[in-house]
C-alpha cells in the first residue's frame, strides 16, 4: 500500500528552540525527522505510524563538527557525507569516516545523519560499532536543559533508548585519545555499498608493557541493539595477547552474543563470524610491536 | 482542497516554482506530478536504486526520500536541466556514444549521479566512478558501458589506460 501524504502533518520550525518548545508542549506526540532515509521509506510503503512529524533538516545548530582540545563534538544533524569530509576527524578517529562510507551510497550519505542513525537504533546500525569502540557520549537536549549519557548506555532494548519524549539527541562527544590505540572496524555484508550488515565489529585497544591495558569492543547485529561485548573485553583486560587469551575471548563472545535469524543472516552465522572478526583483530593486536 | 496547503517555494533548474501540496509529499512526486518533470524516475521508492536521483543545493539526493517541505528554498537540479538550448550535456552525449543507456529507466539517475561526481572530481579514477555510482542500479545496460560513458565525458581518468581496461 502506498503512503498518503495528506495523512501526515510535517512542520519545519527551522530552529532548535522552536523544535524543543513543540516537543515540550505535547511530549511524545511529534516524531522528529532529519534526512528521512528511514522514515520516508516507511512512508512510501504506507507503514509510517507517526502522524505528526517535525523536521530537523536544515537546523544549523544541529549540523556541525567541532574540534575541541580533548574531544570532537559532532552535531546529531551532521550527515555521513559531512563526517567523511572532515579531514581532522577522519585522520584521528578513522573508524567514524570508515563507517560513514558504508552508509548506503553517496545520495544516502548526503541525507542520513549520525543522530538519526543512533536514535533509530537498528541493531545493525553502521555507525554504532565505531561509536562504542571510541567510548563516546551522547548529549541530549530538551527545554529542561542538556544531559550527557555514555553511548554504551543509550540503547535499552530493541529500538528503545533513554530519550525522554520531549528530548532530542543534540551531539556526540568523541574523546581524542586514541592515537596510540590499535583501531579496527569491519562489516560483513553482501555488498560494499547499499547493504545492511549481517554483523559488524568495531574495536580499540591499547597494549602497554605487553598487556592489554584498555579495550573496547562494539558490535552490530549480535544483540537486539548495538552493544559492547563486556565479557570478551574482560577476558582480555590486563592479559597478554596469546593464542590462549584469543581463544578465551572468542568463547566469551560466543557466550554473550544474542543474535537472531532474519532475512539477512542466521544467528549461528552471526555468532561465528562475530568471533572470527574478534580473532582477526586480536591477531593484528598480538603482532603489534610493544612500545 | 489543494489551495488549502501553504505554498512551498524552491528553484528547479534555475526557475522559481511554488507548489501547494501536503508537506509530506515526496519531492519525486512533486517533480513528476505537479511540475510535470517526468525525467526523474521512480524505481524502488526506498532509496536503494538511485533512479530518482536529483541534486538539492548541490548535493546528490534520492528525491523519493525527501518530503517536499524539506526542499523549501532549495535549488533543485533534475535531468531536464542538463541540456541547454537543445545541446546535450557532455555526459548525455557520452552516454549516447558509448551505449550507456538501454531501457533508459536508470539513465536520468545515472546522469545526475555522474554529474555530481564530475562536479566534485573532474577526473575520477575507476574506483571513484564505481563508488560515485554505487547507489544507482542498472538491470539491463550493464555497468561497464555506463562507467565507460563517464570516463569518456571526463576526458581522461587517473590510472586508467583505456576504455576496455577494467572489463577484463
Amino acid at each position: 500500500m502506498r503512503g498518503n501524504p495528506e495523512a501526515h502533518e510535517l512542520l519545519a520550525p527551522g530552529n532548535l528552540a522552536a523544535v524543543l518548545a513543540l516537543l515540550a508542549e505535547s511530549p511524545g506526540e511529534w516524531t522528529p525527522i532529519a534526512g528521512g532515509t528511514e522514515l520516508m521509506v516507511a512512508h512510501a510503503a504506507g507503514r509510517l505510524d507517526a502522524k505528526k512529524l517535525v523536521s530537523l533538516w536544515g537546523i544549523a545548530e544541529m549540523r556541525f563538527t567541532r574540534s575541541e582540545a580533548d574531544r570532537f563534538v559532532i552535531g546529531a544533524g551532521a550527515t555521513f557525507g559531512d563526517l567523511r569530509a572532515h579531514a581532522e576527524l577522519a585522520a584521528e578517529l578513522p573508524l567514524i569516516a570508515k563507517a560513514a562510507s558504508w552508509i548506503g551510497a553517496i545520495a544516502n550519505q548526503n541525507r542520513a545523519t549520525i543522530g538519526g542513525n543512533l536514535v533509530n537504533g537498528s541493531p545493525a546500525a553502521d555507525s554504532s560499532p565505531a561509536m562504542l569502540a571510541y567510548d563516546t557520549e551522547v548529549e541530549l537536549i530538551s527545554v529542561r536543559g542538556t544531559r550527557r549519557v555514555a553511548y554504551s548506555a543509550f540503547h535499552t532494548g530493541y529500538k528503545r533508548n533513554v530519550l525522554a519524549p520531549d528530548e532530542l539527541m543534540l551531539a556526540i562527544h568523541a574523546p581524542r585519545r586514541f592515537a596510540k590505540h590499535r583501531q579496527y572496524l569491519r562489516k560483513v555484508g553482501p555488498r560494499r555499498a547499499m547493504a545492511i550488515a549481517k554483523v559488524a565489529l568495531g574495536a580499540t585497544a591499547l597494549v602497554e608493557n605487553g598487556a592489554v591495558n584498555e579495550i573496547r569492543l562494539g558490535a552490530a547485529s549480535l544483540a537486539p541493539f548495538p552493544t559492547r561485548l563486556h565479557k570478551a573485553e574482560a577476558a582480555l583486560q590486563g592479559r597478554q595477547v596469546t593464542a590462549e587469551t584469543i581463544e578465551t575471548a572468542c568463547s566469551e563472545l560466543l557466550a554473550e552474543a544474542r543474535p537472531i535469524d532474519d532475512i539477512r543472516s542466521t544467528a549461528e552465522y552471526r555468532r561465528h563470524v562475530g568471533a572470527n572478526l574478534l580473532k582477526e583483530f586480536l591477531l593484528e593486536l598480538g603482532r603489534e610491536p610493544v612500545p | 482542497m489543494s489551495a488549502d496547503w501553504p505554498a512551498i517555494r524552491f528553484i528547479v533548474n534555475g526557475e522559481s516554482r511554488a507548489v501547494r501540496v501536503p508537506a509530506m509529499k515526496r519531492l519525486l512526486d512533486v517533480l513528476r506530478e505537479d511540475l510535470r518533470l517526468t525525467g526523474t524516475k521512480e524505481g524502488c521508492g526506498e532509496g536503494e536504486c538511485g533512479s530518482c536521483s536529483v541534486r538539492m543545493n548541490g548535493e546528490l539526493v534520492n528525491s523519493c526520500l525527501v518530503p517536499v517541505l524539506q526542499a523549501e528554498g532549495a535549488e533543485i537540479e533534475t535531468v531536464e536541466g542538463l541540456s541547454s538550448n537543445g545541446a546535450l550535456h557532455p555526459l548525455q552525449q557520452a552516454f549516447l556514444e558509448c551505449g550507456g543507456a538501454q531501457c533508459g529507466i536508470c539513465t536520468p539517475g545515472m546522469l545526475m549521479a555522474a554529474t555530481h561526481l564530475l562536479a566534485r572530481n573532474p577526473h575520477p579514477s575507476l574506483a571513484e566512478i564505481r563508488e560515485g555510482l554505487a547507489g544507482n542500479l542498472c538491470r539491463c545496460t550493464g555497468f561497464i558501458r555506463i562507467f565507460e560513458s563517464v570516463i569518456a565525458a571526463a576526458g581522461s581518468t587517473r590510472g586508467h589506460r583505456g576504455p576496455a581496461d577494467h572489463a577484463r
